[in-house]
């Protein structure tokens, strides 16, 4: 065995030329990414393979402030209906298309506009884009929108070539062109994803590899067993159970950074007849569940103490966080009391979760905490798409859920909670804090903004249409000879500056 | 004995029989095909849904609906459906717009080389076991090899190659826990990244080849011939490898044939454990994922594997067997 | 797939008689005695309540007061188990029960009608048994909702080509047998000739292949389970706490050493008891 090993592996090394592999970096992903075209694509994960493959207009830094990409500098008119931007000189498409003024129109245009494109809501408020130059586009919004730096700085801000995405049409992800530092050599679905360094990009020195290889690997475990015996350079999305493994190994670091997203109980108040249970109906049930929920120990528990607890849409490292507001602890009696004020002694509550083993767990951890307080859970286990379907068309009574987060706090709130949010499955509506999120939507002032969503999240943490349970950190893990890795709290992977040792 | 004549007599006989099977073959076909169907209306969910992803707009759904033809009666859809596949058109996949028919050609070779080698380690350890406990039938080494074929036949090969994992992988650092490489890019990476899952895959089968071996083995042993054989004083081993062997082998081989099918479904957790970019991996996550297209290419494709392997195997019976041929 | 000749009633206490002098096939029946008694004996054993939740003792290694450790939320292990053993073998049994009771009566009717019946019904049996087990009965569990109960639905219904295959054959071989004949010609009814005369003549292959789809069953519903698609929280299978317990394989080997090992020794059990019946019931001596 050990003789036909050595064998082996001098004629893997005669057959492959050593340097290729040097310079590559091996990205251990979660999921295998979706269709690569950022009009079509869906997956958080595709936005991880986008940040290398694509540059887009405007990028954010790890504090969440816009940082210029493809567009230099940009300004908003005072009255915020016109959005400038100047755009980077000498930059190309992979395919030797130059990016220019004309190059944002078309991108801008085919997102708003080619029926496929899952970026019409986030461009909505865009009613025209004009080249004003060779190198200065103009935005005109319909109304004022605080939201679209942010949602430029994502899938609506990168910029494809418009030659290759004319000639391919739909299939433009089969082949993506974009300009970002590395382009699109090879894909094999469920297995890799493999770019190579871009010659003509314009900041070529921060980028220390020739290659990036992204691999899907659903398995954490196996995910960790390839990082630990060096067949990855690096892995997103480490199970919080293994973290403490990881620092304890001197071959690997990790990275850890609070993410935009939360998890919570999405409850059916008004959504069809499914909502016409105590716990849809009355507030003082769903307070109840509230109280009894040891957000602490679920951290504990369940993720060893690495996510932030939460009782908002936002993460408390956020700046709109509504730090007068913290979560309260565990408070046993007072959800007793709240049901018998609710008049009931004992209530049973159906609730969907996707069925995994870290969200049943979770799911069990919370049964097992509300029936000391008199409440039991039925857990439905489901496959995400079914559990979404039955969540739209009003088939569910609760579902434990939730949001991987935007960089503008709208993108985590607005659509789910305003009357006619395109995500509000809970079928919540109140003209008070619809009126409020309307505000903070329109109002390029940042403490006007503060304001309106401190007065959402007092009104919405009384009626708990979503009670907000806790904000996964972002883990990666990587070998200790890879440095220059700075985690973001969007998740995504920027390899400027991380070269391996 | 007359092989010649029988031969030349039988070979239209034997066209006949074929023929017959292929024929038969058809209506099983269209009821498979009905059946693959109705799998997409049978799972749960709105297809258009998973496909909107986590921003949902109804103008969008309404779209992809059309697109589809979902909004069609079903008989419809299922004569488009069909009507693409006979001019070999599977569809495409929603999740990522590949077609189905490109995403097959992509992962069949994957798990081919894994069957085969789950195969070829199937034979080697299997067949050698079962004419060894044949020949030393009531021996402690009989009872062992039985019981080893037992235990394959029971472990649960999802939690083996967990095992397996945990034990190779991240406890000995001996084998990399996952992945594929392709055999013609990197032959020995490849061979490294197989052999746990081809081992965890072959195990039942080595266990249900060293049974079958044994048995026939048993059978020949008795026979009138190898009796006389062993009266005219040939030596023990001679008479198990010429005599013995090659007819114990007959039933062994078409058996496989059989097998073979068996192996393609049992990839579907292997591969899912390993992650192996395989037929197995992709018809599960194409359950979960909801992506129709690719659900019922790959039924569909597996079936008329399996009709195909059976067809052989019925017609390598009749051919490999004297006493069937004159049967027919 | 040995072929099984029909015997005669006569010749049932001679099949006894071997089945016990079978040293594998009692092994067998202890084993899977052993599981039943355990399963049967579950709620007055005196062990913890297997969804009892301690944050205090998250993933412990066995120990004196948790003798398999505990889990993911520090339920005890010892107690899971044995619970579990209940579900592995009622998804066995019920699950090949109702392939048996679908599966039989259309392998009869096909076997002794023949013509179009038996066109029809062989045909869709071909069909069916074209698609893998396993994927037709993900894609039936997935269809019908993550559950123990469909798991057994679906599995059960994945095994029903098998038994109408066994059945038709086995129905063939016999329907040209002299009683058989003799209680077509004194005008008997076709149901009383299948169920009287055809049905215990046919029965022994019939429960050898049960015996031995039990295994096969018991390992689909750990496999759907493994999935997430068979038993669901907090109640407890084998095969569901494999799947949770692969998130954890380096901090807890235990959480899947226990529930594998549990699976194993029952499907050898039936398989060595199957085994056993199979050479019980088997004119031909080997």
């Amino acid at each position: 065995m050990r003789t036909s090993r050595l064998l082996g592996a001098f004629l893997a090394s005669a057959l492959i030329a050593a340097p290729a592999f040097a310079a590559d970096l091996r990205i251990g992903l979660q999921e295998d990414p979706d269709v690569l075209d950022t009009d079509q694509a869906r997956t958080f994960v595709g936005r991880i393979v986008f940040e290398s493959l694509c540059d887009k207009l405007i990028n954010t830094a790890p504090d969440l402030s816009f940082i210029p990409e493809l567009a230099t500098e940009w300004t908003w008119s005072a009255d915020g209906m016109e959005l400038t931007m100047k755009l980077r000189e000498g930059v190309v498409f992979h395919d030797g298309t130059p990016f220019n003024a004309a190059a944002v129109v078309a991108n801008i245009t085919r997102s708003q506009t080619l029926p496929e494109s899952r970026r019409k809501s986030e461009l909505a408020s865009v009613a025209s884009v004009e080249a004003m130059g060779d190198f200065t586009v103009k935005f005109t919004v319909k109304a004022p929108d605080a939201t679209l730096l942010a949602q430029l700085s994502d899938r609506a801000g990168m910029m494809l070539s418009p030659t290759a995405f004319t000639a391919a049409g739909l299939d433009f992800g089969a082949n993506p062109v974009c300009s970002g530092e590395y382009k699109f050599a090879e894909r094999i679905q469920q297995d890799r994803i493999v770019l190579e360094k871009f010659a003509d990009y314009y900041n070529p020195d921060a980028y220390s590899y020739d290659r990036v290889i992204f691999l899907p690997i659903p398995d954490t475990s196996v995910r960790l067993a390839n990082l630990q015996s060096g067949d990855l350079d690096m892995l997103e999305r480490l199970a919080p159970s293994d973290l403490a493994a990881v620092k304890a190994d001197s071959k690997l670091v990790a990275a850890e950074v609070v993410g935009l997203g939360y998890q919570g109980i999405t409850v059916n108040v008004g959504n069809g007849d499914r909502s016409k249970t105590p716990f849809g109906q009355d507030k003082r049930v769903r307070q109840a569940l509230s109280w009894a929920i040891d957000r602490e120990v679920i951290n504990q528990v369940v993720f060893e103490g690495s996510y932030a607890t939460g009782n908002q849409a936002f993460p408390p490292n956020s700046p709109w966080y509504d730090a007068t507001n913290p979560v309260a602890p565990r408070d046993v009696e007072k959800a007793k009391a709240l049901l018998k004020e609710a008049g009931v002694e004992r209530v049973t509550i159906e609730m969907q979760a996707a069925n995994n083993p870290v969200q049943l767990q979770l799911m069990q951890v919370m049964q097992s905490m509300a029936a000391e307080a008199g409440i039991d859970i039925s857990i439905k286990a489901t496959e995400f798409a079914t559990m979404l379907a039955e969540q739209t068309e009003g088939r569910y009574e609760s579902t434990q859920v939730g949001w991987s987060g935007r960089t503008d706090p709208d993108g985590n709130i607005h659509t789910f909670v305003t009357c006619k949010g395109g995500q509000n499955d809970s079928k919540f509506c109140s003209a008070e804090v619809d009126n409020l999120l309307n505000a903070a939507r329109t109002s390029n002032d940042l403490a006007t903004r503060k304001a309106s969503y401190d007065a959402a999240n007092k009104i919405l943490g009384d009626e708990l249409p979503i009670i907000y349970l806790y904000h996964p950190t972002w883990l990666w893990a990587l070998r200790s000879n890879v440095t220059g890795f700075v985690a973001h709290p969007d998740g995504m992977i920027r390899l400027a500056g991380v070269k391996s040792e | 004995m007359g092989g010649a004549i029988t031969l030349h007599v039988s070979g239209r006989k034997m066209l006949g029989f074929i023929l017959r099977r292929i024929l038969i073959s058809i209506p099983t076909l269209l009821i498979v095909s009905i059946f693959v169907f109705s799998l997409q209306k049978l799972l749960p969910g709105d297809p258009v849904l998973a496909m909107a992803g986590e921003d949902r707009n109804p103008e969008i759904l309404e779209y992809l609906r059309e697109k589809y033809r979902l909004n069609d009666p079903i008989p419809m859809q299922y004569l488009y459906w069909l009507g693409g596949v006979l001019q070999g058109d599977l569809g495409v996949s929603l999740r990522t717009n590949q077609p189905v028919l490109e995403l097959i050609g992509e992962k069949l070779p994957v798990t081919i080389q894994l069957a085969v080698m789950s195969m070829i380690i199937a034979f080697l350890v299997g067949v050698p076991m079962g004419i060894l406990s044949a020949v030393r039938k009531g021996t402690w080494l009989d009872y062992v090899a039985n019981f080893v074929a037992l235990s394959g036949l029971s472990i649960p090969n999802f939690w083996l190659g967990i095992m397996l994992i945990l034990l190779v992988s991240v406890n000995l650092g001996w084998l990399p826990a996952s992945g594929y490489e392709s055999p013609w890019v990197d032959p020995w990476r490849s061979f490294q990244t197989m052999i746990m899952p081809a081992f965890v895959l072959g195990t039942s089968l080595a266990a249900t080849l060293m049974r079958h071996t044994r048995s026939s083995m048993l059978g020949v042993l008795q026979s009138d011939y190898i009796r006389t054989a062993r009266a005219k004083g040939l030596v023990e081993n001679r008479v198990i490898m010429r005599h013995a062997f090659r007819n114990a082998v007959l039933p062994v081989v078409t058996l496989s044939a059989l097998l073979f099918g068996e192996l393609l479904a049992g990839a579907v957790l292997t591969e899912q454990i390993f992650t192996i970019p395989g037929f197995g991996k992709l018809i599960v996550d194409a359950v979960f994922n909801r992506d129709y297209a690719v659900v019922q290419g790959v039924v569909l494709c597996t079936a008329v594997g399996f009709i195909g392997m059976n067809l052989i195997a019925d017609v390598l019976y009749v051919v490999l067997n004297p006493r069937m041929r004159e049967a027919l | 797939m040995t072929a099984i000749t029909t015997i005669a009633p006569k010749s049932r206490n001679r099949a006894w008689a071997k089945l016990s002098a079978n040293r594998g096939a009692l092994v067998g029946a202890v084993i899977v005695a052993f599981f039943v008694i355990m399963a049967i004996l579950a709620p007055v054993l005196p062990i913890a309540d297997p969804t009892a939740t301690d944050w205090g003792a998250i993933r412990k290694p066995p120990s004196a007061t948790n003798w398999l450790g505990t889990d993911e939320i520090g339920r005890d292990l010892l107690s899971r188990m044995i619970w579990g053993a209940r579900a592995s073998l009622l998804a066995g049994v019920v699950s090949v029960a109702i392939a048996v009771m679908v599966g039989v009566p259309f392998g009869l009717i096909s076997g002794y009608f023949g013509g179009w019946t038996d066109q029809i019904i062989s045909r869709i049996t071909d069909a069916l048994l074209a698609m893998p087990f396993l994927i037709l009965a993900i894609a039936l569990a997935a269809f019908l909702g993550p559950s123990l109960t469909n798991a057994m639905i679906a599995i059960g219904l994945s095994a029903v080509p098998v038994f109408i295959r066994l059945t038709r054959g086995q129905v063939l071989a016999v329907k040209t047998e002299d009683y058989v004949e003799g209680a077509r010609s004194v005008g008997l009814s076709h149901m009383r000739i299948m169920g009287w005369y055809i049905l215990p003549n046919v029965f022994p292959p019939i429960l050898v292949q049960a015996t031995l789809t039990v295994a096969t069953a018991i390992i689909a519903e750990a496999s759907l389970s493994f999935l997430g698609l068979g038993q669901q929280p907090p109640a407890p299978s084998w095969g569901s706490m494999l799947n949770t317990a692969k998130n954890f394989l380096s901090q807890a080997p235990w959480m899947a050493i226990w529930p594998g090992a549990g699976i194993f020794m029952v499907v050898i059990g039936f398989n060595l008891f199957g085994d056993g019946l199979r050479d019980a019931l088997d004119p031909r001596e080997h």
